[in-house]
């Protein structure tokens, strides 16, 4: 039950509003469909903000993680951090962008209490890094088993200064300021409007989330406010003009950005069918604020390779794309793909796996302890486990099974102690009981395989003395009445018999 | 002692005819006796005796080692108040030293205080700062009161702006060095209407971490001093990289000594004939012919030349410098540090009001002025425009220094200093206007600047000159300048004892 990825745009809802959703669905020319561009702030992983030396934590003290620059104390100047810079070229890189060999920074002016400076030092000029592409996946179809690809271009990379936090008390009338966030750096993405719905947003930011945790430039934590996404939505008749926009922000979980932007399309559109206009009132400030290039920051050079390194600067100093490039880590994309030739599992399977943090971990440790082939693995762990942790909100790292316990179980199966149906039983009862291993289970609750032939067979004499009518179907050719005799002696044995060998007792009795 | 330059105190110190400790309370003396100059926002009586006393006891680290100094108060001093003569930040008291401040306390300078200015460094009289204007310490000389026959204390004459304190402390002798800043001719201009070597480095060779910025692009940190040596001495220990400072670059080469014997037959002195402005006392024009003739004589090739954008110079300058400000004052809300309205039924307001309350006309005009201009619809029009014409002034000096000329020889200021009465018969943005017409160039162009003392007018007031040089040359422009002091014979102060003087006035 991957969230967020459910087939194609029509998501199940309560019936409501499901007319609406067959109709966008259908998208004949006269349909109104949804657009859906994306702000996304990412927080730079880095130990120092992005002018200054100050720590980078979550939850720390108020006020506590704060430089005299980043209280904006007169006289302070900024001091560009490189492994932001670093930070930023690396993504640009893996999202296939241009990275400009100069780039420059600029002040963005507003009031506001969290910003103690009056501004935002940013890259509204020239970004770091612009023209790239993000290549994300839906599953889809009834069984959501087929993967379709799809593209949202990103239009630019950016460095700026996040700002601190106000927390406002009513009670006393007044508003506290942290600045511990002050100063922290910044990627601002910006996606193009090549989203239709909640769930290519959704899908497009979890592929960015994967891509930035690979890469580690950024924890893509969406509740802890490392991953901010702003959408803008508007709506419109394929072929016209793009409509008004409006914006959805404060959003903490990439399921509930699916949700917001679905339901302001429907919005939208319900205003729009009405004969009404879609309002915009975010955007009033945004026109009057001015901006200034920020005179204490030269302008930023990186450089193609060691080669272009002018006299005089040594190649530590400097940031060098080539380096960078040749330092990036598997992306998600380019994992799922090894898994498939690796493991001979279905594209669906892998990118499910890659979609999960820590299963494709955990589907390795299986394998390592187990015979059994990959393509006989997954399901366990795509369906049962999964299936299982979702049901509890619980991650990989929270599973009562671990891999060997897992490993252990199917190995079981595999050497036919037990039978596919038991094995489903037995994991449940090793999910509600932690540490109690499937041979112990199996023991307990005697769920082994009964292979005594001389067992078996005295239980078969037993259910073919009492089914005379059912044998003599079997004798004058009716083949399939076996099986009935077979359920029978199944229901005997509690389901634990060895089909293979009841079958072949069986017919040699009836034969 | 206290007319002296740094060689010679420092030889004196070395050789224990006077001790650091007995220097500075000779400085300490000397600027209670010149209170009324007003030179002095804070004066820090107590930690300067101590900084004096570990200099006695210590192996003399160089020159400045137990030399009295002063600093303007736009310069951060750790633990003591940087008020930038603002409402503003009264009592603000910074946590850390400006770079170059911290260099010269390295040295073992001895810091007597933080110079008065104009608020938040904009002026060019030194009299709009919020604790009051700074007097000319020439205005109680002999050569004034003898010339204009005034014993009214009404008729003193200002210092020039905006580092005047700074250029009052030197020329009254309680300091042997300040530093200033320098953004249109804020050090130039009191510099050369005090009678000191007012120093302007080439942008980025000075750090201003810790200096607070009026213009970022153009503001340097400025040296005043007795002599061009004494000047050069200190941009020796204060130019190089800062890594706190992004817009800091390496120094050329390490300063040694001046040559004592320049020899100007190889150089070009260019003569802008723009800098023929309207307002150009015939004084002032005198001495700018006398010193043209004395190169001239000497065997130094002196022509004309044409830097053909000055006119457009102080219009863009007005436009880049109003953005630069709005921006650059917009961290003052009364939030983090300074002055808090009490006024707070809301933050908007509690800003609002704050700045009203701490900020001058001056500072708030040009914010208003400024945040005109950055505005999105007249952004491309004001503020792009004025940084492409800023290009095309600085391509001026280029194109001039690129044909072979060394230095340029220019008035510094349209006149000598104008009594305070008459000055303040205009407003401050009239008065820059006019006074800053021959230095801000340098300021836009980035390229250093010096003004040297040549002369006393007819009513017994300083008139300088200025050279401008090629981006770097700082040490060539010194060693001109130093062949000119050595030929103007220019007068101490010292030569007048005024504090006789200045007891039978009235204050």
């Amino acid at each position: 039950l991957s969230k967020g990825f459910r087939g194609g745009c029509c998501p199940e809802r309560s019936s409501k509003f499901s007319f609406m959703w067959l109709s966008l669905c259908l998208s004949t020319p006269q349909q109104l469909v949804g657009v859906v561009g994306l702000e996304i702030h990412a927080q730079i992983n880095s130990s120092t903000k992005l002018f200054s030396g100050s720590s980078v934590r979550f939850s720390a003290p108020p006020n506590s993680l704060v430089s005299f620059f980043d209280a904006s104390l007169p006289g302070t100047l900024p001091v560009l951090n490189r492994r932001c810079v670093e930070a930023a070229v690396m993504t640009g890189l893996a999202l296939n962008c241009n990275i400009n060999r100069k780039s420059l920074f600029d002040r963005k002016h507003y009031f506001y209490a969290d910003l103690p400076a009056g501004y935002q030092i940013t890259q509204q000029r020239q970004p770091v890094a612009v023209d790239g592409t993000l290549t994300y996946s839906l599953l889809e179809g009834k069984k959501r088993s087929q993967v379709i690809r799809k593209n949202v271009h990103i239009k630019q990379i950016q460095l700026e200064q996040d700002s601190g936090k106000s927390l406002h008390d009513d009670v006393h009338s007044q508003t506290l300021i942290d600045l511990n966030r002050a100063g922290v750096g910044l990627m601002e993405l910006v996606m193009e409007p090549d989203m239709s719905c909640g769930e290519e947003a959704a899908a497009a930011v979890r592929e960015l989330q994967l891509i930035l945790q690979a890469l580690g430039t950024c924890q893509g934590n969406m509740s802890e406010g490392q991953l901010r996404v702003d959408a803008n939505v508007s709506v419109h008749r394929p072929g016209e003009p793009l409509g008004v926009r409006t914006e959805v922000k404060n959003i903490n979980s990439v399921r509930y950005l699916a949700r917001a932007i679905d339901y302001e399309i429907q919005r939208q559109i319900g205003i729009l069918q009405r004969g009404g206009t879609v309002q915009n009132e975010t955007r009033a400030y945004d026109s009057k604020s001015g901006f200034m290039p920020e005179p204490n920051l030269p302008p930023l050079i990186v450089y193609e390779d060691n080669a272009s390194l002018p006299a005089g600067i040594d190649a530590c100093q400097a940031v060098v794309v080539q380096k960078i490039k040749e330092g990036l880590p598997e992306l998600p994309s380019i994992k799922r793909d090894r898994l498939v030739q690796t493991y001979g599992i279905l594209p669906e399977h892998s990118f499910t796996l890659v979609n999960e943090d820590g299963l494709v971990e955990y589907f390795e440790a299986v394998l390592m302890a187990t015979k059994k082939e990959p393509r006989k693995v997954i399901g366990w762990v795509t369906n049962e486990l999964l299936g299982h942790l979702k049901q509890q909100d619980l991650s990989v790292s929270q599973s009562p099974i671990s891999p060997p316990a897992l490993a252990e179980l199917l190995e079981l199966q595999e050497t036919g102690h037990i039978s596919s149906s038991v094995a489903k039983q037995v994991f449940q009862k090793m999910w509600r009981s932690p540490g109690k291993t499937a041979a112990q289970i199996t023991q307990e609750h005697d769920l082994g395989l009964v292979s005594d032939t001389a067992q078996l067979h005295s239980i078969c004499q037993k259910v073919v003395d009492s089914h005379p009518d059912e044998v003599h179907a079997i004798r004058n050719g009716n083949k399939k009445v076996l099986n009935k005799l077979m359920g029978l002696v199944q229901k005997e044995t509690k389901g634990r018999a060895d089909p293979v060998l009841v079958r072949k007792i069986l017919q040699e009795k009836t034969s | 002692m206290l007319g002296l330059f740094f060689l010679g105190v420092s030889l004196a110190l070395r050789e224990g005819r006077i001790s650091p400790t007995e220097l500075c309370k000779k400085c300490l003396n000397r600027i209670k006796k010149t209170q009324h100059l007003n030179a002095y926002i804070t004066v820090t009586e107590e930690s300067a005796l101590k900084q004096a006393q570990q200099s006695e006891v210590r192996l003399l680290k160089g020159p400045l080692d137990g030399i009295p100094f002063a600093v303007k108060d736009n310069f951060c001093t750790k633990n003591i108040k940087t008020t930038c003569a603002s409402k503003m930040l009264k009592d603000y008291t910074p946590p850390y030293n400006a770079t170059v401040v911290q260099k010269l306390l390295d040295q073992g300078a001895v810091l007597m205080g933080k110079a008065n200015l104009d608020e938040f460094a904009m002026g060019a009289g030194c009299t709009d700062g919020a604790f009051g204007p700074v007097k000319n310490p020439w205005s109680y000389a002999a050569p004034y009161r003898e010339q204009t026959g005034a014993m009214l204390e009404s008729d003193w004459a200002i210092t020039g702006g905006s580092s005047g304190g700074s250029a009052a402390a030197v020329a009254s002798l309680t300091s042997y060095l300040a530093l200033g800043s320098d953004t249109g001719g804020s050090t130039r201009n009191p510099g050369a209407l005090c009678g000191v070597v007012a120093l302007k480095p080439t942008y980025g060779l000075l750090s201003r971490h810790g200096l607070i910025p009026l213009v970022n692009s153009m503001d340097v940190p400025g040296i005043m001093a007795r002599s061009v040596n004494d000047a050069a001495i200190v941009l020796g220990i204060l130019q190089g990289l800062d890594v706190r400072d992004s817009t800091t670059v390496p120094a050329p080469s390490p300063l040694t000594e001046l040559p004592q014997d320049f020899d100007v037959k190889n150089i070009c002195v260019g003569i802008p004939k723009e800098y023929h402005a309207p307002g150009l006392s015939e004084e002032t024009l005198a001495q700018w012919s006398r010193v043209a003739d004395l190169f001239e004589r000497a065997g130094a090739q002196v022509k004309q030349v044409s830097l053909p954008h000055t006119q457009y110079s102080i219009v863009c300058y007005h436009v880049l410098c109003h953005a630069e400000v709005a921006s650059n004052m917009a961290r003052f809300d009364g939030l983090e540090y300074g002055h808090r309205s009490q006024i707070d039924s809301s933050t908007e307001v509690m800003y609002a009001s704050t700045r009203h309350e701490g900020f001058n006309d001056v500072v708030r005009g040009r914010i208003l002025s400024g945040n005109y201009f950055l505005l999105k619809q007249n952004y491309q029009h004001y503020f792009v425009k004025a940084q492409k014409v800023r290009r095309l002034i600085a391509d001026d000096f280029r194109n001039v220094f690129g044909s072979g000329v060394d230095v340029l020889l220019t008035p510094t200021t349209l006149s000598d200093a104008a009594c305070y009465q008459d000055f303040t018969q205009e407003d401050n943005r009239t008065r820059s206007a006019q006074e800053d017409v021959f230095t801000q160039p340098a300021n836009m162009a980035g390229l250093p600047a010096v003004s040297v003392p040549t002369a006393l007018s007819r009513r017994g007031l300083p008139i300088g000159l200025q050279l401008i040089g090629p981006a770097l040359h700082d040490k060539k422009l010194l060693s001109v300048a130093q062949w000119i002091e050595q030929r103007v014979g220019f007068p101490s102060i010292s030569d007048w004892d005024y504090s006789r003087e200045r007891s039978a006035h009235i204050h």
